[in-house]
Order: structure tokens, then C-alpha cells, then sequence
């Protein structure tokens, strides 16, 4: 929390891609502490790591210093309040943490856990659930992640292009 | 960064350890924690720690960008590939369990095994490309 109020109103941008690094690994110890050791690793390596890592390398293109802004923005804080009003008030539905008579638990999260054994046959409910059960979905995440990268090249590509060029040149 | 020799030591000695920590969280899914995703992304995070400490140069002759390309390409067409040869064994696409017919589970065993793979391939090739276009443009750029 005070990571993130600091992230907002800090102006310089290398060491607001620190904060964020850190806010990364934060949520990351509390996947842990949540006992979600798989959402915990990507949380990391993605968030701590790669992510951080990407965004210095746009910041090496751009200037370090956020400029100040012209105006306030009066409208998109009140935009935000709102929603964030409207969330914090459905937080009041939500139901306790970790009951077992949960709608969650109720649904198919039983099957999983008391047949993935015989069907699938290995120990880690979560990759069965995601390899198999839902093996459409990972699919398509699939292929969403190799979308960004087509997407990436287009926007930024000609990296090939440049590299040849510049050991021509040498 | 030529010139950080304690950098540079340390990155030689932390290299195998991260690939080989990726390889286990690649394969070791079924039993622990992982799968390909989380394997794909430390194994590119390796790949840009490499890029960091030894520059670009070094680190497109070790993964050139034609075929990382191709590598992102190939791990979404294993995952379709499996669904496929599911379908020419007569079942539903991803029916894992059609692969070894007297011993489903087994099926679904070397199937996920299969998708895991596609995924982390295409996982870590796209997010080094990714890397690898805005490093090359930041790299390149003074040459332009």
C-alpha cells in the first residue's frame, strides 16, 4: 500500500520501475503466504524480473524524469474513487476466507481434488487442472502470449535488420 | 559491461544453476510447483541476465533471432500437434488419455507432459524477442 501511494507520487521513473519491483515481490511473498507457490513463481520471475527488466530497457529509450503535468486531472481521480468505492463495498459480499462451505469449494473444485489422482494420475492438482481440465484455456494463453510477441515485432521489429547492418558497417 | 569482472564470474556461475532450475520447473510440474510457463520465464529471465552482464551482441549469437522465432512458433504448434495426433488416435482434441489406451492416466501423463513443453518453448522465446527488441532498439540506435 504505501509502496504503491509512493509509486504515484514519485516523478522520478527509474525509481518508480524499482517500486514496482519490489510491490512484484511483495505480492509474490503473499502468494506464498496464501499457499500458491505456482502463481508465486510467475508473480517473480514476471513481475520482479522480466517485467522490471523491460521496462528499464524503455526507459533507456525515453528520458528519466515524468514531465509535470499542465493540469489536474480531477475527473479521472473522481472516476477512480468511484470504482474503487463501488469494489470495496463488493469486498462486503465476498464470502470468509478459507470457509469450507464456500461457493467456490462446492462447485468443481472437489472433482479436482478428489478424482484428478485416478484420472490424470500425477500429484499436482493445479497442472492437471490447468494441462488437462483445462487444456483448451492454457491453449489459448498460449497462444495470446505468442500474439504479444508477433505483436512486439511488428511495432518494434527490424532489430535483425539493424544488428546486420551495424556488423556490415564495423 | 565488459569490465565488471565480479559481474561477470558470478553470472557464469549462476547461469547453469537458473537453466537448470528452469529445466526442473519445466519437467518436475506434475510432482511440485511449475509448469511451462513459469519454466519458460525463468529460462528467458537467464537469457536476459546473460544479455545484461555480456551485451547483445553475445547474446544473439547464443540465441540467434531467426530462431527464436521459430522456437515461438513451434511450442504453440506442439500444443495443437498434441490436440491433433489426440484426433487421429480417434479421440477428442486433447484427449490425452487416447494415447496409451489400456492405461489412461498414463495417456494424460505424456500429454501434459507434451503441452508443458510447447508452452515453455513458446513462453521463453516470445519473451526474449520481446527482450530482445527493445534491448536491439536501445543497442542499435547510437549505430543508426
Amino acid at each position: 500500500m504505501i509502496t504503491a501511494i509512493t509509486i504515484i507520487r514519485l516523478r522520478d521513473l527509474f525509481a518508480v520501475i524499482m517500486l514496482f519491483g519490489l510491490y512484484s515481490l511483495l505480492s509474490a511473498a503473499l502468494f506464498v503466504a496464501l499457499s500458491a507457490p505456482d502463481v508465486a513463481f510467475t508473480e517473480a520471475v514476471v513481475g520482479a524480473g522480466i517485467s522490471t527488466v523491460l521496462m528499464l530497457a524503455t526507459l533507456a529509450l525515453t528520458s528519466r524524469y515524468e514531465k509535470r503535468p499542465a493540469h489536474r486531472a480531477w475527473l479521472p481521480l473522481a472516476v477512480v474513487l468511484v470504482t474503487g468505492a463501488f469494489l470495496i463495498y463488493g469486498t462486503i459480499d465476498i464470502a470468509p476466507f478459507g470457509a469450507p462451505d464456500n461457493p467456490v469449494h462446492q462447485h468443481v473444485a472437489p472433482r479436482y481434488l478428489e478424482q484428478s489422482g485416478e484420472e490424470i494420475g500425477i500429484p499436482n492438482v493445479v497442472t492437471s487442472v490447468l494441462a488437462s481440465y483445462r487444456g483448451y484455456d492454457t491453449l489459448g494463453e498460449t497462444v495470446v502470449v505468442f500474439t504479444a510477441g508477433i505483436g512486439v515485432l511488428v511495432l518494434l521489429g527490424g532489430t535483425a535488420r539493424r544488428l546486420k547492418r551495424r556488423r556490415r558497417e564495423e | 559491461m565488459q569490465h565488471h569482472r565480479i559481474l561477470r564470474v558470478v553470472t557464469k556461475f549462476y547461469l547453469p544453476l537458473i537453466l537448470l532450475f528452469g529445466l526442473y520447473v519445466q519437467f518436475h510440474g506434475d510432482y511440485g510447483p511449475g509448469g511451462g510457463f513459469q519454466a519458460g520465464v525463468i529460462v528467458a529471465a537467464a537469457m536476459i541476465l546473460y544479455t545484461l552482464v555480456f551485451g547483445f551482441e553475445n547474446a544473439t549469437r547464443v540465441a540467434p533471432l531467426a530462431i527464436l522465432r521459430a522456437c515461438s512458433a513451434a511450442g504453440v504448434l506442439i500444443y495443437l500437434g498434441t490436440g491433433v495426433v489426440n484426433m487421429l488416435l480417434g479421440a477428442d482434441f486433447l484427449d490425452y488419455g487416447s494415447f496409451v489406451p489400456d492405461h489412461r492416466s498414463h495417456g494424460e501423463h505424456y500429454g501434459i507432459l507434451a503441452v508443458e513443453f510447447g508452452v515453455g518453448v513458446t513462453v521463453a522465446s516470445t519473451l526474449l524477442l520481446i527482450f530482445f527488441a527493445f534491448a536491439g532498439r536501445s543497442e542499435t540506435e547510437d549505430a543508426d
